[in-house]
């Protein structure tokens, strides 16, 4: 059943990712890779990561990808973009990106295939175990992120800094 | 063959999953009504509050009015204007509804009701909460009309300002339980004090955040009508309109209900609290739905820059202060998870 559930997730985040490249209109493209997102969100739930799920859904759908719309809602792009990606979108084009991720896939797939693969769902991870994991091991990541966080806020501060 | 289903249908596994798909019908179908009634609720108590008397011909008090104006809204023309983008402008307003009534599964309701707790409870909310811009922000796009799309767009920079503080306002309770299950939440609260007072100043940023997840008074800024026509929904009519217009009711329920739940001890009482528990909650969420009616009547609209500044100057740093402080003297009391 929670096997049932991983493939049509995973299948539903493949065609969903595909859509976001070759959908020439701007917003639609976005609205596929929310879908995208909220699929890979279902793909964590199914391997026993809940609140990696969440946060996908939280963070990703919910935060970022509002801002990405946001964006593209302001351009307001019209009907002439849309023949512009049409014509770039040329069937030709997508030969060299697709004969670049098919050894890209060609090698993932060697590597995994070997590998004893653990069946999806057998233990969940809280947010308990998260949180342990996180400020004991990997306290040193968790700091340089929100260094790195903290320079950003600086250099928004600093672009938003009104005209002395 | 028959005695087989029937053995089936009696085993216990079996009649547990079917008590609970009774139990999601009849809380989905209590929520709906709840919210068509609010209509009526708000109607009469803003007359009253105008000294008016508001909408009292149809049945007893007017109570019928929901029914009239249901019926009419059914049968109206569906209108889809030639210039909008087909599909987003028709998902929109079903985001918006279901969106709120999934929201509602997270609410225990009483000991024994309540649709789903899941362990990540209040984090399934900060995602549903999440989600439900996309239904205001896709409204408003996909009209393809200036007035939607600024309603669209204030409603996107209010999203982003206020989901931050909202998220943080609600970690000190989270803090306590030791839990994100809402359930333990509400049983952490009836084992000592309710959230309101321990957790007070998460309780005024939580009621400011919840009132700008509804889109109600103040924070109704991306439907603002004397500036913007009717904002995202300007041009949906017939049921779409009605699903906006409902779906607004419905969060006003859920966030009622969640209210009720995370700061005032879910169906506690000042007696018989295990004896009749859903009249309790009821009368809890009533009162926070009649306040939002309330706050509607008494305020008026703030300036858009003015609700930005205060979300990000004043309630952003109160949060971070209670979810600080509340941390601390947890630690202090040694009681920390």
């Amino acid at each position: 059943m929670i096997e049932l559930t991983f493939y049509a997730a995973a299948a539903i985040a493949v065609i969903a990712t595909a859509m976001v490249v070759t959908c020439p209109h701007p917003v639609h493209a976005l609205l596929y890779l929310v879908l995208s997102l909220l699929a890979v969100a279902t793909v964590f739930f199914t391997l026993g990561a809940p609140f990696a799920g969440v946060l996908e859904v939280i963070v990703y759908a919910g935060a970022i990808m509002v801002l990405f719309v946001f964006v593209v809602m302001m351009l307001n792009l019209g009907r002439r973009t849309v023949e512009q990606e049409l014509r770039w979108l040329a069937p030709g084009a997508a030969v060299g990106p697709a004969l670049l991720a098919g050894v890209l896939l060609y090698l993932l797939l060697r590597n995994l295939w070997g590998l004893d693969a653990a069946p999806v769902g057998l233990q969940t991870v809280g947010a308990k175990a998260i949180g342990v994991a996180l400020y004991g091991p990997y306290l040193l990541a968790v700091e340089l992120a929100s260094m790195l966080l903290l320079a950003g806020l600086v250099a928004a501060y600093h672009l938003g800094k009104p005209e002395a | 063959m028959f005695a087989a289903l029937l053995a089936w249908l009696m085993s216990p596994p079996v009649l547990a999953a079917l008590w609970a798909v009774v139990q999601a019908v009849v809380i989905l179908l209590g929520l709906v009504i709840s919210a068509a009634w609010m209509i009526w609720l708000e109607r009469r108590l803003l007359a009253l509050w105008q000294d008016r008397l508001g909408p009292n011909r149809v049945g007893p008090f007017g109570l019928g009015q929901v029914i009239a104006d249901m019926i009419k809204i059914f049968f109206k023309e569906d209108w889809t204007p030639p210039f909008v983008d087909k599909f987003t402008f028709v998902l929109a307003p079903l985001l918006a509804m279901s969106l709120m009534m999934l929201g509602y599964a997270l609410v225990p309701i009483t000991p024994t009701w309540g649709v789903a707790a899941p362990e990540l409870g209040l984090l399934f909310f900060f995602a549903i909460a999440g989600l439900a811009v996309y239904a205001v922000m896709l409204g408003g796009w996909s009209s393809n009309s200036k007035y939607s799309l600024l309603g669209g767009l204030r409603s996107t920079a209010q999203t982003i300002s206020y989901e931050v503080f909202m998220g943080l306002s609600l970690m000190g309770i989270v803090m306590q339980a030791g839990s994100f299950n809402m359930r333990d939440i509400v049983l952490a609260q009836q084992a000592g004090w309710w959230n309101v007072i321990p957790q007070f100043f998460g309780f005024c940023v939580w009621s400011l955040a919840a009132i700008a997840v509804t889109h109600r008074t103040p924070f109704d800024l991306p439907e603002a009508e004397s500036e913007l026509a009717a904002g995202y929904h300007t041009e949906y009519s017939g049921m779409k309109f009605g699903m906006f217009f409902v779906g607004e009711y419905v969060g006003i329920v859920m966030v009622s209900g969640l209210t009720t739940a995370l700061f005032f001890g879910g169906w506690e009482g000042p007696f018989w609290s295990d004896r009749i528990p859903f009249v309790w909650f009821a009368i809890k969420s009533l009162l926070f739905m009649s306040s939002f009616i309330l706050l509607r009547a008494a305020l008026p609209r703030p300036r858009y820059d003015q609700m930005m500044a205060a979300a990000w100057k004043v309630c952003l740093p109160l949060s971070l202060a209670n979810l600080l402080i509340t941390g601390a003297v947890i630690l202090w009391q040694g009681s920390g998870a």
